[in-house]
């Protein structure tokens, strides 16, 4: 895998914002009611931290390391207070449902995360890739809970109405921070899963390439038990 | 007069607490909960800072509002709000080791905390003077907003005390391997804004 492959897969999957690191959990929460609400969430975060993390990446060297926080946070703020008119003038309807969150982007720990971590040390393309890249691992994790809390909660797919089966939980603030909790649940315990299977067949592939087969784990411990009878 | 007051504190403490209803300032509600004391003091500086900087940023909102340059209230107020923090624990600092010693460690991590630049955000909202049962925008002053602050701060802190309590007694219980953390975390949190969910019935 090349550089920019890994970078893509840490962005949407390994170091997924929403499920892995739990950074932005305020906007999470607040705006997974419904899927739009989500997508929308998301796609405006994947915005600012990609031309944020574009531009710190471009001012890496001009800026100086004592005051490198408060220029990241006049860049994001910018950049929020551009997207802000921006919906107000085009999509109205998003920005009265985001409210104050849309303001909030600036305080999203994801783009401050971001931006510390890797567009202050990374060239411009790596940037933008890892900004583009974990702004879309959290609209799609966004997404995944509007389109549940959506479906239970209100019984509709993107405002179509599917079915009266409803449950006012699941739309609640309780069923946000439910449906997120057991979300994270679910993302850890499936890819503890895939990363188990992911090394028993590198361990495998390893031993088929040697010409003598490495120690099988299950005879180690084995071993190991019978150490500990013996003692 | 009084019954406006009343609104505002069951508003900002209880109906609309900030962490469980409104989703404001998760950050340290997950990740300074595990003990009741330091949730505790937590919940203190929150408050100390959300009251501090809604006497700063109202008015100034107000001024920028008469130049014609409230599009810069988000770059404006983040910087009031870090400065602040900055000011606040040189001070305590100076004025008493002691209290920095239990209160101070927390003031760095509220920088970029959005239940401060939320509230700042919520008190000059359009629509704010309807949620705390005034009859018009007209009505709405400085005191109201800081009052809603200081209870908002409250409601923050009883949250953040009742959490680390919950908190201290999960740890000592079998939790899944998966549910470890976070995500039991979450899920008590539910059932937390559920019983706080009654006071939105009021």
């Amino acid at each position: 895998m090349n550089k920019y492959g890994k970078i893509t897969i840490d962005g949407l999957v390994t170091n997924n914002a929403a499920f892995k690191l739990v950074l932005g959990t305020c906007s999470a929460l607040a705006m997974s009611a419904t899927a739009i609400k989500g997508f929308g969430m998301g796609i405006s975060v994947t915005v600012v931290l990609l031309l944020s993390n574009v531009l710190i990446s471009l001012l890496r060297k001009v800026i100086p390391s004592t005051v490198r926080i408060p220029a990241f946070i006049v860049i994001i703020a910018t950049f929020v207070t551009l997207l802000r008119m921006f919906l107000y003038k085009f999509i109205p309807d998003l920005y009265d449902s985001m409210g104050v969150f849309l303001s909030l982007i600036v305080v999203n720990c994801l783009i401050l995360g971001r931006a510390e971590a890797f567009a202050s040390k990374q060239p411009v393309l790596d940037s933008a890739l890892d900004g583009l890249a974990s702004g879309l691992g959290f609209t799609a994790a966004l997404g995944i809970m509007g389109i549940i809390r959506e479906l239970l909660g209100a019984g509709s797919f993107f405002g179509i109405k599917l079915w009266d089966f409803q449950i006012a939980f699941f739309s609640s603030s309780a069923g946000a921070f439910f449906v997120y909790g057991i979300c994270i649940a679910l993302f850890v315990f499936i890819t503890d899963k895939v990363e188990k299977t992911f090394r028993k067949k590198k361990a495998q592939l390893l031993r088929v390439s040697h010409d003598e087969p490495l120690p099988e784990p299950e005879t180690a411990e084995a071993n190991n038990d019978n150490l500990k009878e013996a003692e | 007069m009084g019954a406006t007051i009343l609104t505002i504190i069951i508003t900002a403490a209880f109906s609309s607490n900030f962490i469980l209803v409104q989703f404001l300032g998760i950050c340290p509600f997950l990740g300074v909960s595990k003990r009741t004391g330091s949730a505790f003091y937590m919940g203190v500086a929150v408050t100390l800072v959300m009251v501090l900087a809604t006497l700063i940023t109202y008015p100034l909102y107000l001024g920028m509002k008469a130049l014609n340059i409230e599009f810069l209230e988000i770059i404006f107020f983040i910087f009031i709000i870090a400065a602040l923090v900055q000011m606040l624990e040189k001070i305590i600092a100076k004025i008493s080791p002691s209290l920095y010693k239990t209160m101070g460690i927390y003031l760095p991590l509220i920088t970029t905390n959005c239940a401060i630049l939320g509230v700042a955000e919520l008190v000059i909202g359009d629509n704010f003077y309807a949620s705390i049962g005034l009859q018009a925008a007209s009505s709405m002053n400085l005191g109201y907003a800081l009052l809603y602050a200081l209870f908002a701060g409250v409601g923050f802190m009883l949250a953040m005390v009742l959490m680390g309590g919950v908190r201290e007694r999960i740890e000592k219980l079998p939790v899944a391997k998966c549910m470890k953390g976070f995500p039991i975390t979450m899920v008590t949190a539910s059932f937390m804004a559920m019983a706080f969910y009654v006071f939105t019935l009021l």
